[in-house]
């Protein structure tokens, strides 16, 4: 065991020896993120490095420290990448970061979430227990698999020291598709390719224009634009939509009204709130723009199937995701109990009771 | 912190439930479900005395057989208010003995709960009961196009809310993904009887992700009432490459090879030469018999796609070195190269009177290394060993022959199981890429995991069911049992059923 893992289990012992909260912090680069951030700083980027690459097994095991972007630049150099696509919302997010908020990108949808990816993790739990779940291989059904369960979990069960991650190969070929249509209409077409075998990898539709993303063998991404139509973007340009879109510096993204992140089925009807609407994820998750009291916009999650969370514009508060029904609840706090029971990662940054 | 008072009872010794009162719980029971909803004479109980590892026998006090979720609500009710292990079971086709009964328990059988609630063919979705099988789901979704893409190797008789419970996994999960990655949605009711809904119709939830926890939880945590998984597209084509290796090393390092190159096949399988000899000899699937080890890898989506993607794989295979190298002409021909494979473990119960299925999983890399110790084991042990392996995702199914009915043979197939699973930790791997732990591979828990990681499993086990009710003595060992593991053997028997169902 590294030093450093044992100078932080040390420090996690003695600080729930003194019920004194810790706020887990890797890049900072999504601070804004949940609820306050409470508790005395411990710093992740010290913690850092590829622990084992192997291009060939699709498996990195990596420090929770490392920038992202370094993990990123390692396996593009291998023609591999974090199939998820996870947000940059600004310079220096860590891998722990990236897995501990479970955010992923435009091709989700297609591909699959933070936790999706996650193999194996090695965690420091409430008591300083040094704990490993998981492994470096891509099926593994031996104990529950609280590795996944982490993905999102947002530092509040334990600080996440290493993680492995399945990694996939780039695709060959890439092009994206414009056509003019209404919400109802891109709503509608989205469900119906996502239906037909067709190599989409994004999607986003706004204000009455629906960008498309084709990704695969160039075979398949040339019979998809033969077949689909619309209009191909440059490619320079789809580079930047989809960036922008990633870490949200698309000028939707900026201002100052509350930014809503709903997440419904994908074939849920329009969200009809007062605000401005981005549509994402095939149609399964809904950027609002909108100072549309917090209950009216949780009322409308709920009714189609999902939930909403105050992404931005919530710093501070303490309702920032959506409420659990009881039993959900209780299970969740049972679960911070047995993971954390001096309840001092990260106190408040979910829900306020645990 | 960290004082063991914070650790659930059974996290140390196995709870004693002799003190169950069969009457009591029976006239209990009877309250809440009609007659033919509850067995307990021992004629009616003996079916259940195992799951698909047959020779682990255990009649159950008491079998349950409800037709609702209201139903499954009261009886757990019950069994909480009783103290009463409970044990969930599907159809019965486990290989790891996850659902063999308790002496003094519950079976609760989700067998009636068969009904196929709705295909949401626009939305992708199926919205099913855990009784429901495996392949139904397929075909039921198959006239929009659709299919259900994991395909455990007993999907005609495997059910959904078993599935869910081993997380299975199948040929086509390199591209496919396992069970968790192809749910939207589990419903369940707790020991406390209270319904939870895990997932959603959306793509995340709020607050923790318990959906993962719940998958592959073997009946631990939650009993399943409703599944709602994703369907797929069905790709337009699928066609198959076999290649022929005179040696095991070099076709585990085509499997690297073709995944280096940034292809990641619907399926890629490996068999070696005695696995090869017994199925050949069983279907004539036209196989090579001198090759030391051939290699399946199959392709799909459109034809323009798979037609790209073939012309690379068998570049790649014959710069490997494949001696041979032959591609599906047609869909007959497909279907017969997978046709070896897929017979490989009734090709072994022909040859031999049992065989002991395996299934660790190791880093691709380290294939060569896994299979020439088996080769030293198959000499140690006097046992022969045919092996089969998901070569895309480094899961082998080593298929160990013995005959049962020879003083010593089951002990020492044992002894030569367990050897390749320590060898598949040793490795980097795990004892279980996709039969789970059940009551089989119990003991290897403690070599995978250290003290403090199986005391937190103990501790999510006991955050939904504080008193160690749903399948105990399964999955998670005991802190005594891992004391006692390498002084002791269990003495169980290891045979395992259904010989008809093809496995791969």
């Amino acid at each position: 065991m590294s030093e450093l893992i044992q100078a932080w289990s040390e420090r996690i012992r003695a600080a729930a020896a003194n019920r004194q909260p810790l706020c887990i912090r890797g890049g900072g680069t999504k601070a804004f993120y949940g609820g306050p951030e409470v508790g005395e700083p411990i710093l992740t980027d010290a913690y850092r490095g590829i622990v084992n690459y192997a291009p060939s097994e699709l498996v990195v095991t990596v420090r929770a420290g490392t920038p992202l972007a370094d993990l990123e630049a390692a396996l593009a150099a291998e023609n591999q990448m974090l199939a998820f696509e996870p947000p940059h919302f600004a310079d220096g997010g860590t891998v722990g970061g990236c897995v501990a908020a479970g955010l992923a990108g435009p091709r989700r949808a297609a591909v699959g979430g933070v936790r999706d990816f996650v193999l194996g993790a090695t965690l420091i739990d409430g008591r300083g227990d040094v704990l490993r779940f998981g492994g470096e291989v891509m099926k593994n059904v031996a104990g529950y698999d609280v590795s996944r369960f982490l993905a999102g979990s947002l530092g509040t069960l334990g600080l996440i020291a290493e993680v492995s991650l399945k990694v996939l190969p780039r695709p060959v070929a890439e092009a994206t598709l414009r056509f003019e249509m209404d919400e109802a209409a891109a709503l509608h077409q989205l469900n119906v390719w996502a239906g037909q075998p067709l190599p989409v990898s994004a999607s986003v539709w706004r204000g009455g224009v629906l960008h498309l993303r084709l990704s695969g063998a160039g075979a398949a991404v040339d019979a998809a634009i033969a077949r689909l139509g619309g209009e191909r973007l440059a490619d320079a340009a789809a580079a930047v939509l989809w960036r922008g879109l990633r870490d949200h510096r698309d000028d939707f993204f900026a201002g100052t009204l509350p930014l809503w992140r709903l997440s419904v089925p994908s074939d849920a009807l329009a969200v009809a709130l007062p605000g401005e609407q981005l549509v994402e994820w095939g149609g399964a998750q809904r950027w609002l723009r909108s100072d549309a009291p917090v209950v009216e916009i949780r009322v409308r999650a709920a009714a189609l199937g999902g939930h909403a969370t105050l992404f931005r514009g919530g710093a501070g508060r303490s309702d920032v995701f959506h409420p659990l029904p009881a039993p959900m609840q209780a299970l969740q706090r049972n679960l911070k109990q047995a993971f954390d029971p001096a309840g001092i990662f990260n106190p408040g940054r979910l829900y306020p009771e645990f | 912190m960290g004082e063991p008072a914070d650790l659930p009872d059974f996290s140390v010794a196995e709870r004693d439930f002799s003190t169950v009162d069969k009457a009591r719980l029976v006239s209990s029971l009877s309250r809440v479900l009609p007659a033919a909803s509850l067995l307990h004479d021992l004629e009616d109980l003996r079916p259940y005395e195992c799951d698909g590892m047959s020779a682990l026998r255990q009649v159950p006090m008491v079998v349950a057989l409800p037709e609702t979720e209201a139903q499954v609500v009261e009886i757990l009710k019950i069994c909480a208010a009783l103290g009463v292990p409970v044990v969930a079971r599907g159809a019965g086709t486990g290989l790891s003995g996850g659902a063999q009964p308790h002496k003094f328990g519950l079976v609760l059988s989700l067998a009636r709960f068969k009904k196929i609630i709705r295909i949401d063919a626009h939305a992708r979705r199926a919205v099913v009961q855990p009784g429901v099988r495996n392949l139904a789901i397929s075909e039921a979704a198959a006239p929009f196009g659709l299919y259900y893409a994991p395909d455990p190797s007993s999907q005609i008789a495997c059910t959904i809310g078993g599935n869910v419970a081993e997380n299975s996994g199948g040929v086509h999960c390199l591209k496919y993904g396992l069970t968790i990655h192809n749910l939207l949605k589990v419903r369940g009711v707790t020991i406390a009887g209270e319904i939870v809904e895990f997932g959603s119709l959306a793509l995340d939830t709020p607050g923790y992700d318990l959906l993962p926890l719940v998958t592959g939880s073997e009946g631990m945590l939650a009993v399943v009432t409703e599944v709602t998984v994703k369907l797929t597209p069905k790709p337009q084509l699928a066609q198959c490459v076999l290649a022929a290796f005179d040696d095991v090393v070099k076709a585990g390092e085509a499997v690297a090879a073709v995944i280096a190159a940034g292809i990641i096949p619907a399926g890629l399988e490996m068999m070696d030469q005695p696995a090869t000899a017994a199925v050949e000899e069983f279907v004539h699937a036209g196989y090579p018999l001198d090759a030391e080890a051939i290699l399946l890898c199959e392709s799909d989506g459109t034809p323009e796609e798979v037609a790209e993607e073939i012309a690379r794989v068998r570049a790649i295979l014959e710069a490997s070195g494949a001696t041979e190298v032959r591609v599906s002409r047609d869909e007959g021909e497909r279907l017969r190269f997978w046709a070896g494979r897929k017979a490989a473990f009734p090709a072994a119960g022909r040859i031999s009177p049992d065989y002991y299925c395996m299934d660790g999983t190791i880093p691709r890399k380290r294939l060569g290394e896994m299979l020439k110790a088996i080769q030293q084991m198959e000499k140690k042990y006097s046992m022969r060993c045919i092996n089969v392996f998901h070569a895309g995702d480094g899961n082998l199914h080593p298929l160990i022959l013995f005959d049962a009915n020879k003083p010593g043979d089951q002990h020492t197939a044992e002894a030569f199981g367990a050897e390749i699973l320590e060898l598949s930790v040793a490795l980097g791997g795990t004892i279980t890429g996709e039969h789970g732990v059940g009551i089989e591979k119990i003991n290897q828990m403690c070599s995978q995991f250290a003290t403090p990681t199986l005391n937190a499993f103990h501790r999510v086990k006991a955050a939904f069911d504080p008193q160690g009710l749903l399948n105990p003595g399964k999955a998670i060992p005991t802190l005594n049992r891992c004391a006692e593991y390498g002084r002791e053997r269990m003495g169980a028997n290891v045979v395992q059923a259904h010989p008809d169902l093809p496995r791969f």
